[in-house]
């Protein structure tokens, strides 16, 4: 009916509780709050890295402190102060990779409740979890079966440790510590995060997947994830996060890179949950993440879907960079934000190699007051020559005080490619609802009916057993923003 | 009675469109509601069916021995009152079948059912399809999404079998059909006609009415009923128009 009916109605649904706030007491390992270069040489102790590594962090640092803190984003947040940060903190028990007696079992409670179990025994068959609790990996299940298969999967310390030759030949190459503000935040102080290479002709007979939690208060999480397929390697990896429920702010910048070889695939799917902050916008994590992909050979694939609930601002643009002739970028992005959440989110494919193909779906969900923007690049480069992108870009608009914004960029340097952009703005509507009401459905499954509609084109895109959670991720995110 | 409306009055934004309405009806029975543009009749729908912003001044609405005004739109319709809209809304991206179910389910859970388990859920869908003559694969495809005219008016009255009402308000069903799809639409109805529900059919025309057959004809002018009869009272209304009520009621 009216616009004001339409508010009411959409108020009353999308003011939900966050479910996964809860802290969980372990004894932490912490630096103490500040970086300087003694920060970084803690760490890098802590981890007892090789000269090699402290070198790269170094030099991030030097880096870093040239730099200015991005300011093009569509988002507002108060400075942050980065020398009021702990860098590192880890659960005082270091398990035993092996054996899961030896972990914790607080934190094997942790993982519980999140609904993680890293009993493999109890764990759902086909899936190969590490987890990652705020700086250290706690446990990487199934580490033996994919190891007969020549498959590497393992936290980033143990990579570093243990494959120290191919940690030194990837690390860096997809995303340089000199790529942005973020990026070389992370190369001087990331802590862990998962490592997995996956040999020549080599399908992962396994979803392999990394599991986030920010526990300790106070402290940023610095992840980074590397995944190398080599030519014909297969592998669908999953990522998800959540943090507990805190009046400050927290901060997370992450690094992804993946490197795809001639006719390797690699499908990265990310249900990110961190703490949104609460009703009144106060609290939540500052999401600031830089992942890309290569396709360095020919015929390579490199597919991001994400499905972005969580965070009080969230900077992210995972991208690909289509390298090898007829190699294929994929993103398939549902962003939604509540309250006083802001989004400011897409991707960039940048088209080098003859015959490259990408395609973008992206759909923006807004609710509350928040604000929700796409923000994408497609730079097909004059050697790629037959290259085609398509996009597009939908936002749907939950109530009138929240805000949808779309920046496409597209830069073409040659005749023979083809460029196509689709975007739409839409508003669920009071006669959809009513329509759902009068077939006895209640405003708050209506929405996230409604909503589960409008994103399906990429819900569909995730693996099985995740695309049913975050269906119903999605439903708790919009919980109370309608009314 | 299974509904008994009692001097209702109706106001949208405050300006009354229903003004003080008596209307029963009683199980096995269908009763035509017709009138002129503007007179209230899909208003009359919207305020039986609870939707927002028709805002119930005066009177009260029966239904099954409680008083519903005030009741939530779901909270009515899970109680077994359905609206067959004039206008059916698409919703992109949600398959008939899994609206379908989240209603039923929604109905059962209501009535404290547990969930119908998916099988008999599919079967029993089959089996509506068949009733309203609609094409097996409208029900994969999104909620009334590329859906003809005809088709979405198939599509609600599918949606009534599947649901089985106590109460069914069908608002302008004929509205934009061709004679088949009429016929059709007109079947199913037939077919969900019982002595333990009851209709009310909304139109504008006598034409639903020859396929339909209703006990009784309303006529609704200025948010009133003027005149109630049988179904003849439908036939002088298609000769005479709209317009000697008025100036009998003006009498």
């Amino acid at each position: 009916m009216s616009e004001n009916t339409d508010n009411n109605i959409l108020e009353e649904v999308t003011s939900g509780e966050y479910k996964f706030g809860f802290f969980t007491d372990i004894e932490t390992d912490l630096a103490p709050r500040g970086l300087t270069e003694d920060t970084i040489r803690f760490i890098s102790a802590k981890k007892e890295e090789p000269e090699w590594m402290l070198e790269f962090r170094l030099k991030a640092f030097r880096h870093w402190l040239t730099l200015k803190v991005p300011e093009w984003a569509h988002l507002h947040y108060p400075e942050i102060d980065y020398q009021d940060i702990h860098y590192y903190a880890a659960p005082k028990k270091r398990p035993q990779l092996n054996s899961l007696d030896e972990v914790d079992p607080e934190l094997l409670d942790t993982f519980k409740r999140l609904g993680i179990s890293l009993d493999e025994q109890k764990r759902l068959s086909n899936v190969a979890v590490d987890a990652v609790i705020d700086s250290v990996s706690v446990k990487t299940t199934f580490q033996s079966t994919l190891a007969k298969k020549g498959i590497i999967f393992c936290s980033f310390s143990d990579a570093v440790k243990n494959h120290p030759e191919l940690v030194k030949k990837y690390m860096g190459t997809v995303v340089p510590y000199t790529d942005n503000y973020y990026a070389a935040l992370n190369s001087a102080v990331f802590s862990d995060g998962s490592f997995c290479y996956i040999p020549k002709g080599v399908r992962s007979p396994l979803e392999l997947s990394t599991y986030f939690r920010i526990n300790a208060a106070n402290t940023g999480q610095f992840e980074r994830t590397l995944i190398v397929a080599e030519e014909g390697g297969y592998v669908s990896y999953l990522e998800g996060c959540t943090a507990p429920q805190r009046d400050e702010n927290q901060l997370h910048a992450a690094i992804v890179e993946i490197i795809a070889m001639d006719d390797a695939e690699v499908k990265y799917s990310t249900v990110q949950n961190w703490y949104p902050g609460d009703k009144e916008g106060k609290g939540g994590v500052y999401n600031f993440v830089t992942k890309r992909g290569l396709c360095k050979g020919q015929r390579s694939k490199i597919s991001w879907t994400q499905v972005e609930t969580g965070s009080a601002i969230t900077w992210k643009y995972p991208s690909c960079v289509l390298l090898g002739d007829h190699a294929i970028g994929e993103f398939y992005s549902v962003a939604v934000t509540n309250h006083f959440q802001q989004a400011d989110t897409g991707t960039k494919m940048i088209h080098i190699g003859k015959n490259t193909r990408s395609t973008i779906i992206s759909k923006g969900i807004s609710a509350g007051k928040s604000n929700n923007s796409y923000r994408g690049l497609v730079k097909i480069m004059p050697g790629a020559t037959n290259s085609r992108n398509f996009s597009q870009c939908d936002s749907l608009l939950l109530g009138s005080r929240c805000g949808a914004h779309t920046f496409p960029f597209i830069d073409t340097r040659n005749h023979s490619s083809i460029v196509e952009h689709e975007a739409t703005t839409s508003k669920i509507s009071e006669d959809q609802l009513f329509y759902c009401n009068q077939r006895g459905i209640d405003t708050e499954k209506a929405i996230g009916l409604i909503v589960n509609g409008y994103a399906k084109e990429v819900l569909n895109k995730l693996p099985m057993e995740f695309a049913v959670e975050a269906q119903k991720l999605l439903a708790i995110t919009l919980e109370g923003s309608v009314g | 009675m299974l509904l008994n409306i009692k001097d209702l009055t109706v106001a949208i934004n405050g300006k009354e469109i229903i003004k003080g309405l008596n209307l029963q009806v009683n199980k096995g029975e269908v009763h035509a509601i017709m009138g002129p543009n503007g007179s209230g009749k899909s208003t009359l729908a919207a305020a039986i069916t609870g939707r927002d912003g028709y805002e119930v001044t005066k009177g009260e609405i029966w239904y099954k021995g409680q008083n519903i005004v005030g009741l939530e739109a779901d909270e009515r319709a899970n109680m077994g009152i359905f609206l067959s809209f004039q206008y059916p809304v698409e919703i992109p991206g949600v398959s008939m079948t899994n609206f379908m179910r989240t209603a039923l389910n929604a109905q059962r859970e209501y009535r404290g059912q547990p969930n119908i388990p998916a099988g008999e859920f599919l079967k029993l869908m089959e089996e509506k399809k068949k009733m309203v003559d609609i094409h097996a694969k409208l029900t994969k495809r999104s909620v009334n999404e590329g859906f003809s005219g005809g088709e979405k008016k198939k599509n609600e009255i599918f949606q009534m079998a599947l649901l089985e009402p106590t109460l069914a308000i069908l608002d302008e069903t004929d509205s934009g059909l061709d004679i088949d799809a009429l016929r059709t639409v007109a079947k199913g109805v037939n077919e969900l006609r019982s002595s333990e529900n009851g209709f009310v059919v909304i139109t504008h025309y006598q034409r639903l009415l020859e396929y339909i057959v209703p006990d009784y004809v309303h006529v609704l002018s200025d948010g009133k009923i003027v005149k109630s009869g049988t179904k003849n009272l439908a036939l002088d209304l298609e000769e005479k128009g709209y317009e000697w009520l008025k100036e009998e009621a003006a009498v």
